[in-house]
């Protein structure tokens, strides 16, 4: 455990422009905007496949095949095509992100009680009425589930982006290796799991916050 | 990349064939082996967790923090142990990730078993292992079959990371492509491992297919009526 004490004792690795904080701050920055775009192309997708029942299977087909993307390829493919840059690591996280959002989205809103919709059609509701005030509410913790499990596999895999020369924690881990320097590269993958734990946490604490007392069953009769 | 490369040169890939062969078939058990023993060890500790209930909170949230380490970090921790370039050096971390994503599907398919079914089995003088074989596993096939399939296609595309150390597979092309600036290779490794990965999760819906014949007697059934 020496090597805790070797990395995070250093006053060196926490000052400057290649610091811990702003190693953390470029990490984040990256994956927040991947999740960010992912979510703006994937949620409404899979809100409209579920909703209407049309593509299922090609929302499906494809979401899987994406993962097999892999992003290593992916990012130098990229790099080389486009040149270095910020923009082009975005594309393999996104590709990344997508299939368990688009996934969760479409089968959550599948997935509602058909009772539940008969009522709301019953009720007088249209077709994009259920879908947002009943299908979206009732579906919102598997759509969750999707952003979060998202959340964690970009986290983890930006470190990659590091091996084209760009920043984020990365940079510790592929450094680290390159010159046998064992302590950085464990600090820094003991970061990128922080960071995820983080990112678990605050969906803990958005998931408490959002989804309604009904759906999650913390209030029970009536 | 000069302005007069194409996006992709043929011929080099005619002159690479046994090599391009050597890396897909490295790809391929590097990316099976994981899934196979992370099925293996997942059904015992799946089977712990939905018999203990209390055991699945801790294991869950263990397996989270395993989900959440980057696959790099991985490879490097076990250098030491297992060796720089070596099969085992990409296997072993790609197995925590299998379990990760098998136990909860192991457990949930588990709780997928209706009450009714247990009891009739129960009632009908089962032992409690050969309700668990003859009746509780084949009725969680469906479920535990959805986490293979992620586990695999998955597994087949991180494998890749593994080039960085040296054992990545098709993962070798894109480490190749990037050092040269030559595009061929990393299309040719991104194309290959996106087929594998398909054609791999392909076999599986069949072993679905063929694992749980009632429910396509089902699926007919309901299409007649």
């Amino acid at each position: 455990m020496s090597w805790l004490a070797d990395f995070f004792g250093d006053p060196a690795n926490w000052a400057g422009p290649y610091g811990i904080p702003v190693r953390l701050a470029e990490h984040a920055g990256f994956c927040a905007l991947a999740l960010g775009l992912a979510a703006l192309v994937a949620v409404p997708l899979g809100l409209l496949a579920g909703h209407t029942g049309r593509g299922v299977h090609l929302v499906t087909f494809t979401a899987n095949a994406a993962r097999a993307l892999p992003t290593l390829g992916l990012l130098v493919l990229v790099m080389l095509l486009a040149g270095v840059g910020t923009l082009p690591v975005l594309v393999p996280l996104v590709a990344l992100a997508v299939p368990p959002i688009l996934v969760n989205t479409c089968e959550g809103v599948r997935g509602v009680d058909p009772d539940l919709l008969d009522a709301a059609y019953g009720m007088g509701l249209r077709g994009h009425q259920v879908l947002l005030r009943v299908r979206t509410p009732v579906a919102l913790p598997l759509i969750l589930l999707g952003l979060r499990l998202a959340a964690i596999q970009v986290v983890a895999t930006a470190t990659v982006a590091a091996y084209v020369g760009l920043g984020g924690l990365g940079r510790f881990i592929i450094d680290g290796l390159a010159t046998r320097d064992y302590p950085q590269t464990l600090g820094g993958a003991t970061l990128v799991v922080l960071l995820a734990l983080a990112v678990q946490a605050a969906f803990a604490v958005v998931e408490r916050v959002a989804v309604s007392k009904g759906v999650s069953r913390r209030v029970r009769g009536g | 990349m000069r302005p007069d490369e194409p996006l992709i040169r043929w011929d080099w890939i005619g002159r690479n064939r046994s090599m391009i062969w050597e890396l897909l078939v490295d790809n391929t058990v590097m990316g099976l082996l994981p899934v196979l023993f992370g099925l293996l060890l997942a059904l015992p500790i799946g089977l712990a967790c939905s018999r203990w209930r209390v055991l699945y909170q801790p294991a869950s949230g263990l397996l989270n923090v395993v989900y959440a380490l980057p696959s790099l970090a991985l490879f490097i921790v076990l250098i030491p142990v297992t060796g720089l370039a070596e099969r085992a050096t990409v296997i072993i971390p790609l197995t925590c990730y299998a379990l990760a994503v098998l136990v909860p599907a192991v457990v949930d398919g588990l709780r997928s078993v209706p009450d009714h079914v247990r009891q009739a089995a129960e009632a009908m003088g089962f032992t409690p292992l050969r309700r668990l074989v003859q009746v509780e596993l084949p009725i969680a096939v469906p479920v535990v079959l959805a986490g293979m399939r992620v586990a695999t296609v998955s597994g087949i595309s991180l494998v890749s990371v593994g080039a960085l150390i040296g054992r990545g597979g098709l993962g070798g092309l894109f480490v190749t492509g990037w050092q040269l600036r030559f595009p061929t290779p990393i299309i040719v490794g991104v194309v290959l491992v996106v087929l594998l990965a398909v054609a791999a999760d392909g076999l599986l819906v069949l072993a679905g297919r063929l694992l749980t014949p009632w429910a396509r007697a089902r699926r007919e059934a309901g299409e007649a009526a």
